[in-house]
């Protein structure tokens, strides 16, 4: 194991563990950014240089950020005094260990972890781009045509609909 | 190639751990999003470590994987602000209702 590799690997655990730990949402996606910060440059390492570049562009500029600006917005809403964590965490907790431990054991103890580099596998952004453009160009088109839809269904489900409500819907919900 | 796999499974157990956990529906969905990631990282690494010629395709699915991945949450945080203005709040446990 190389230096800059435990280094990553240490950015990425502490990142994804701080994400769950932190009491404080905006902390919890800070972390979170992070993390993704720190898979890009695993990304690098493994010589897939276009996808480091979009982790980076799209999880740590958009979706971290999209996250950040809902914890801002929907804060009002939060009590302080309630526990970060649902009321059923013990059977979770042990869930997710045993799921590690057991993806670690089987990683460990498999014939493939000491499989060696392959050399032919590079992607430059020309090959990237004529695959793109040849033999995925229905795929590519098929995902323009989600992001548009993803794009305008968000934006009418995030739309204020003040027209319907009438001035009791405005006050918090004192049940519960 | 075991010290890769090792990260994706901490991402995959840690972002498991965040979306059952956690009561913030941000955080569900910012698990949701780990676990993403760690199939990214497996694919990328059994690119680099695969048996045979390597091929584009891995790295192309990836790609897709997180333009999916990013609509997937921008839709889903459209859905947390929409919940939040008709129930004022963001806590999953208190989501317990279909009615708007």
């Amino acid at each position: 194991m190389n230096f800059d590799l435990a280094i990553l690997s240490l950015i990425i655990a502490a990142g994804s563990i701080g994400a769950i730990l932190f009491r404080d949402l905006v902390h919890s996606v800070l972390s979170l950014a992070v993390t993704f910060f720190g898979l890009a440059g695993v990304y690098l390492r493994l010589g897939a240089e276009f996808i480091a570049f979009s982790q980076v562009i799209v999880y740590v500029g958009a979706v971290a950020i999209l996250a950040l600006f809902v914890v801002i917005l929907t804060r009002k809403g939060e009590r302080a005094a309630e526990s970060r964590f649902s009321a059923d965490r013990l059977l979770p907790l042990a869930v997710c260990s045993m799921l590690f431990v057991g993806l670690a054991a089987a990683a460990w103890s498999s014939s493939i972890k000491s499989r060696p580099e392959l050399a032919s596998a590079t992607a430059s952004m020309r090959q990237l781009g004529r695959e793109l453009m040849s033999s995925y160009v229905v795929p590519l088109e098929v995902l323009g045509l989600l992001l548009t839809a993803c794009m305008i269904g968000a934006t009418i489900l995030a739309l204020n609909d003040d027209r319907e409500s009438n001035p009791d819907e405005d006050k918090p919900h004192s049940s519960h | 190639m075991l010290p890769y796999l090792l990260i994706s499974s901490l991402l995959f157990s840690s972002g498991l751990a965040a979306a059952l956990l956690r009561r913030n529906a941000v955080m569900v969905l910012i698990g949701i999003e780990l676990m993403l990631n760690a199939a990214n990282l497996n694919f990328i690494v059994f690119w680099k470590y695969g048996p045979g010629p390597a091929t584009l395709s891995p790295i192309l699915f990836v790609l897709f994987s997180i333009a999916i991945a990013a609509a997937e949450a921008g839709v889903g945080l459209a859905l947390i602000l929409a919940i939040h203005r008709h129930r004022q709040t963001t806590n999953v446990d208190e989501m317990d209702s279909l009615r708007g």
